[in-house]
């Protein structure tokens, strides 16, 4: 008892890992924080002040290619924890950084849209599409921006000796708050972008 | 006691003290981390009675200006937001964390840490949230706008002063306390139970707790965004409630009580399982209808999400979303009707022990009924209209809240007092606090039906004699007087029972759930041995074989012979750490409106703060120790 005790190897009435089953509360938690935001967004759509409107800026062709880096990092990060799982250590290092870089290129786009949105007139004050806009997608962002911090701190952590079965586990977590981030895109961006062109 | 690799990070050793100040600020000990909740919700308690207090002497005759309007705003508000936020939710909380992995036969919660982040979370989030008083209760600096901060009144335009912003930050810091426990507590009742014991041979109360914890981790995020959307209007200048831009201020409504009916759940359902604990005890007989119960508190969970426009009905929302909110509303009084003839059947034909516990548990079921009826009352929209905004409404939530969630938490207090601290509080000064405590309570809030529908609107600071409402105003008042003898008596008999050496015996009640098989104050470790659990209410029918179930299946000890050392998690700076950082980002949050100089160095400070908490708390690992128990079962 005293050698070779691992908490995370603990036997749980249910078989599924404390970690796991908390993070998984954790992100049903978190849907319904989104699913508050969302409403807000749609309860005051329509609601421009006399500002820009959403088809005056948006520009979809660039947020897709945005949203299809958004989500090629998902499987990057699905990569990154099975190689942990096998433990091929360099290689879960590797995707774990590819997801990072992918995230922080998607966190580039969103800098460069709102910038762009700015300059056209919509700020957070101007109307009610554009504080609804920039804090609904402003949260998600701030989500990617944690999970980048928080891949960064796996690769940290594995610096001597990789990312492998040892540390599968971690990277899993990680790896679930990663796609729940990309999911909530998925639906931000048909909810805010697409559904706005249907008719 | 053996310590096994104590981890460091970087050059912070790993705490081990186990007695003073560090011991407990670095303590993962649920049971530590439930008297911590304990004692400082307690403390509150006493802050929100001073404070109903005075307001109950601004109310005593007739045009007093004993506080003063502005004040009075500020302590209607700060009453309630402290009753139900820092007082009883914590009360509540503080059973879960004592007696949870207790009654599942466990060593601690299934995340120590978070657990501790949790408490220092609610200590923090407290301190903030009461800040504004440093600086005079007529300053603005309080929280002024209700405990339902209704837009726009919560606008920079109708509340310039920083009380809006204490309140906001204040619930937002609480809030992510409060998440956290609700994710601890259903990862440790779903997964941490010992041998045996499947999810129908929990006692009621860990059953309470989970669906509890259920309608926390749902019904917390509307109330996160809705105060988030406030922070970013009142400090950023955005325009979620501001009319002008063609806002909704019932937008705010909504995302409120979608939060907030699920929360009055949040504070009742625990009591329930208090409550619960303690008949079946006194009256030495089994819970009555345990299933019922249990699918009764899990119907109640469920339609408490459907029924948050019931405090809207004076909003005009039209009739067919009134008719439809006033029937589900109608429909929860069914499961919780169950459980109070639940409840009457237990005692029924049983020994009953008239304790102190008891006498509150069946204080309870009196007050909460009378409670519950008013509430059936208000779920009739057409009703509704006519006494949204009275002191009907304030009967109401008095008889739920202190008849209702109070009672249980002092009945709960003399239950588990021997276990908390191995003293048994006196019965003799118990059975006089009850007294003093349940007739003050009645005579305090019984006029309030009266006044509520002689028209006396709430929230009002004063009234003309002539109309009509000195007498029961004057009533309530002196109920008050004799409600606050029975607090100090309550106050009385703790200190004099802490002076009294530690001898309560392992099970002074003939108890029936795994807590009281261990000796009081319960051990570090919990159980010296995990037992095996082979019926609900093992222990009881381990002790009473003539109740017709045999004593050795119900509750045996397998690990006997093979355990030697237990494993325990490690101490650790990083869960106060981690609460502090955020608490210093409010504030420095809270004077980015006013541009102070320091605002935005402390936003960043605590936002570094956090980050240093977060690596700190990852790198360092669960860690932990090796101890030996004592002699023992």
């Amino acid at each position: 008892m005293a050698h070779g005790h691992d908490p995370h190897a603990q036997v749980t009435n249910t078989g599924i890992d404390n970690r796991k089953l908390g993070f998984w509360l954790f992100l049903s938690s978190e849907s319904v924080f989104f699913a508050c935001l969302i409403v807000g967004y749609l309860v005051y759509h329509g609601s421009n002040s006399g500002g820009p409107t959403p088809r005056d800026l948006f520009n979809i062709p660039l947020t897709t290619i945005s949203t299809f880096v958004l989500l090629m990092s998902s499987l990057a990060m699905v990569l990154g924890v099975n190689s942990a799982q096998r433990g091929e250590n360099r290689k879960g290092m590797l995707w774990t950084a590819i997801t990072a870089a992918m995230g922080l290129v998607f966190l580039g786009f969103q800098v460069y849209e709102f910038s762009h949105f700015a300059h056209e007139g919509l700020t957070l004050s101007s109307s009610l599409f554009g504080t609804t806009f920039y804090v609904l997608t402003g949260f998600h962002g701030a989500h990617v921006a944690v999970g980048v911090i928080w891949l960064l701190s796996l690769l940290f952590y594995g610096r001597k000796g990789g990312l492998g079965a040892d540390k599968a586990d971690d990277v899993e977590v990680a790896g679930l708050y990663w796609h729940f981030v990309d999911i909530v895109w998925i639906v931000l961006f048909t909810v805010i972008y697409l559904v706005e062109f249907v008719s | 006691m053996a310590t096994a690799a104590v981890k460091t990070l970087g050059v912070l050793p790993r705490p081990t003290a186990q007695t003073g100040f560090w011991s407990w600020v670095t303590t993962v000990d649920h049971k530590r981390i439930g008297i911590m909740y304990g004692i400082t919700a307690f403390l509150f308690f006493l802050v929100g009675g001073l404070e109903a207090f005075l307001i109950r002497l601004q109310l005593m005759k007739p045009g007093l200006e004993v506080v003063g309007a502005s004040t009075f705003n500020a302590l209607f508000t700060m009453h309630a937001t402290t009753m139900i936020f820092l007082a009883i939710m914590p009360l509540l909380a503080a059973f879960m964390n004592f007696l949870l992995p207790l009654m599942i036969g466990a060593r601690d919660v299934a995340f120590p840490r978070l657990n501790a982040f949790s408490y220092w979370s609610y200590l923090f989030g407290g301190i903030f949230i009461n800040t504004g008083w440093v600086m005079g209760a007529g300053s603005g600096s309080v929280p002024n706008s209700g405990w339902f901060g209704y837009a726009n009144l919560t606008s920079v335009k109708f509340s310039a002063g920083l009380g809006p912003d204490f309140w906001t930050l204040g619930l937002l810091l609480l809030g992510v306390g409060t998440l956290v426990s609700g994710f601890n507590f259903i990862v440790t009742i779903l997964n941490m139970r010992a041998p045996g014991m499947s999810l129908m041979k929990m006692p009621i109360f860990v059953w309470t707790t989970l669906v509890t914890s259920v309608l926390v981790i749902f019904s917390f995020p509307a109330i996160t965004v809705a105060l988030l959307m406030l922070l970013f209007d009142r400090t950023f200048a955005a325009n979620f409630f501001n009319v002008e831009m063609g806002a909704s201020v019932v937008f705010w409504q909504h995302l409120f009580w979608t939060f907030g009916h699920p929360e009055v759940y949040i504070l009742i359902l625990p009591a329930m399982g208090i409550v619960s604990e303690i008949l079946p005890t006194f009256s030495r007989k089994p819970l009555f209808g345990y299933s019922v119960m249990v699918f009764s508190t899990a119907l109640i969970g469920f339609l408490g999400f459907t029924v948050w426009s019931h405090h809207m009905f004076a909003v005009g929302m039209g009739p067919v979303v009134n008719t439809i909110f006033s029937l589900t509303t109608m429909m929860i009084a069914v499961p919780t009707g169950v459980k109070i003839f639940n409840w009457l059947s237990t005692m029924w034909n049983g020994q009953v022990k008239l304790t102190t516990a008891m006498l509150y548990a069946i204080g309870f079921i009196m007050c909460f009924t009378i409670g519950g009826l008013s509430g059936f009352m208000h779920a009739s929209a057409p009703s509704n209209t006519q006494q949204t905004d009275t002191y009907f409404i304030v009967a109401h939530i008095h008889y739920v809240l202190i008849g209702g969630s109070i009672f249980a938490i002092f009945g709960g207090i003399y239950y588990w007092f021997p276990k908390m601290f191995g003293r048994l509080l006196s019965e003799k000064l118990g059975k006089l606090s009850f007294w003093l405590v349940f007739i003050g309570f009645n005579t305090f809030a019984f006029p309030f039906h009266f006044l509520g529908l002689m028209g006396m609107p709430r929230r009002q600071y004063t009234y003309d004699s002539s109309m009509g409402w000195d007498f029961w105003n004057l009533v309530s008042t002196i109920g008050v007087f004799i409600l606050t003898a029975g607090i100090l008596t309550i106050i009385y008999n703790f200190v004099q029972t802490m002076r009294k050496p530690a001898d309560a015996p392992a099970d002074p009640w003939d108890g029936r759930t795994l807590e009281w098989t261990i000796p009081s104050p319960a051990p570090v470790y919990n159980f010296a041995q995990i037992p095996q659990v082979g019926l609900r209410d093992a222990f009881w029918f381990a002790k009473h074989p003539e109740k017709g179930q045999k004593a050795a299946d119900s509750l045996s000890y397998p690990e006997r012979s093979q355990q030697s050392l237990i494993h325990m998690p490690g101490q650790s700076y990083m869960p106060a750490l981690l609460a502090l950082g955020p608490t210093i980002l409010a504030y420095g949050l809270l004077y980015m409106r006013s541009g102070k100089p320091f605002a935005m160095p402390a936003a960043i400070l605590g936002v570094l703060l956090t980050l240093l908490g977060f690596w700190g708390w990852a790198f360092e690992g669960e860690g932990g120790t090796m101890i030996e128990p004592e002699e023992g079962r």
